[in-house]
């Protein structure tokens, strides 16, 4: 069929473990607009959501670190961390393991993929799931970009991985929903966590609205680091599902929760040819 | 210093029941599995959050460990602060403090 969904999220551990300690109506807020953006990807009746995510040392570590990785199981299990740590129970995901294989299958013609048949989910897509699809009823494409452990893939590696995605959904009879996970600027993990830099962020997702793929890659590492900390180099994810709806997007919700240690973060892109 | 070692150790304790089991019985034997340099070692027998934040530990893996120690998130970043202000600023690695010693930009 074709790609019939596409959007960004914040995926930070805090939106659910820490719910308890941030403004009550702040929060309440976040998690409707990220509930709504359930809805939205429910009426678009995807066979598959890919998560394009940016794991935290669940599955890959530096002693062999993928690029780029896909998942390619029948089920997928979540959250690696502790459920009580972060609010959400550890359950089974269903997967498609013969969906991955033609996606991956397509996506190789033009990106160099790592493919795991084993994958634990972490924060960086349990939390979104436990807002987009509550009952863990659709099956799960995991996709990851390393924005941990440098060296990382240049954000025009992203960018084609993205339309790599783009291809790969749209040679399947199915119906194919991506979101990207992710922070723009922060600094979780370390004594800054709640810092935000506002203006970047809002500057970040002006390029993401309109597109403009020239803006997005312009970024350098070095600049991205002083500038949005190590936590904005997750801006890979974001990037990538640009390139791959080729459309325009919709910001629904923008907000810094320093108690999430991110802007939280709702958006959706319209499909373009 | 070998922090891919220490690393490695919060990657396999954040992720195996196995090692962590190890880490309550035999805290000694697991960390002979590692290459480890007594400051190193000596930070993580003694669950020295600060002292492994500021060798550079990647806050992903590290805040983990922290909660593994029953360590509430308060805690946690308290515990980083004290770290780089009895040993200094953060000497590898991308999780440096770029905020000021008082400063609480979350509150805690």
């Amino acid at each position: 069929m074709s790609l019939v969904f596409a959007g960004i999220a914040s995926h930070a551990p805090g939106i659910t473990g820490r719910a308890h300690l941030a403004d009550p109506k702040v929060v309440h807020e976040f998690h409707g607009a990220f509930r709504a953006m359930g809805e939205r990807l429910a009426a678009a009746r995807p066979d598959a959501l890919i998560v394009v995510a940016a794991e935290h040392f669940a599955n890959f570590f530096m002693n062999n670190m993928p690029s780029f990785a896909v998942g390619m199981a029948e089920r997928y299990q979540g959250p690696i961390e502790d459920p009580e740590w972060l609010g959400i129970a550890r359950t089974a995901v269903p997967g498609n393991a013969a969906l991955s294989l033609r996606l991956i299958r397509e996506m190789m013609q033009s990106v160099d993929l790592a493919y795991a048949q084993e994958w634990q989910f972490d924060h960086g897509v349990m939390v979104p799931l436990h807002f987009l699809t509550p009952r863990y009823d659709l099956p799960i494409i995991p996709m990851n970009i390393n924005c941990q452990g440098p060296p990382l893939a240049p954000l025009h590696r992203a960018w084609a991985f993205g339309e790599a995605l783009r291809r790969a959904a749209d040679s399947v009879p199915e119906r194919i929903a991506v979101v990207g996970t992710g922070g723009i600027s922060h600094w979780p993990a370390t004594p800054d966590s709640g810092k935000i830099n506002e203006a970047w962020d809002r500057e970040f997702l002006e390029r993401w609205q309109s597109n403009d793929r020239q803006a997005m890659l312009s970024y350098t590492d070095e600049a991205t680091y002083r500038d949005a900390g190590q936590g904005g180099f997750e801006i890979r994810t974001f990037v990538a599902v640009a390139a791959a709806a080729q459309g325009r997007g919709t910001l629904h919700h923008f907000r810094p929760i320093p108690m999430f240690a991110v802007g939280c973060t709702i958006a959706d892109m319209s499909i373009g040819a | 210093m070998s922090l891919y070692q220490v690393q490695k150790f919060l990657f396999d304790i954040n992720r195996e029941r196995g090692v962590q089991q190890e880490y309550r019985e035999d805290l000694p034997g697991l960390l002979d599995r590692y290459e480890l340099t007594a400051e190193e070692r000596g930070a993580i027998a003694a669950g020295d959050i600060g002292l492994i934040y500021v060798l550079g530990a990647n806050g992903q893996l590290l805040m983990h460990y922290a909660a593994f120690l029953g360590m509430p998130w308060a805690q946690y970043i308290a515990a980083m602060r004290a770290g780089v202000s009895k040993y200094g600023p953060v000497r590898a690695g991308l999780y440096h403090m770029t905020t000021a010693m008082h400063e609480k930009v979350a509150g805690v």
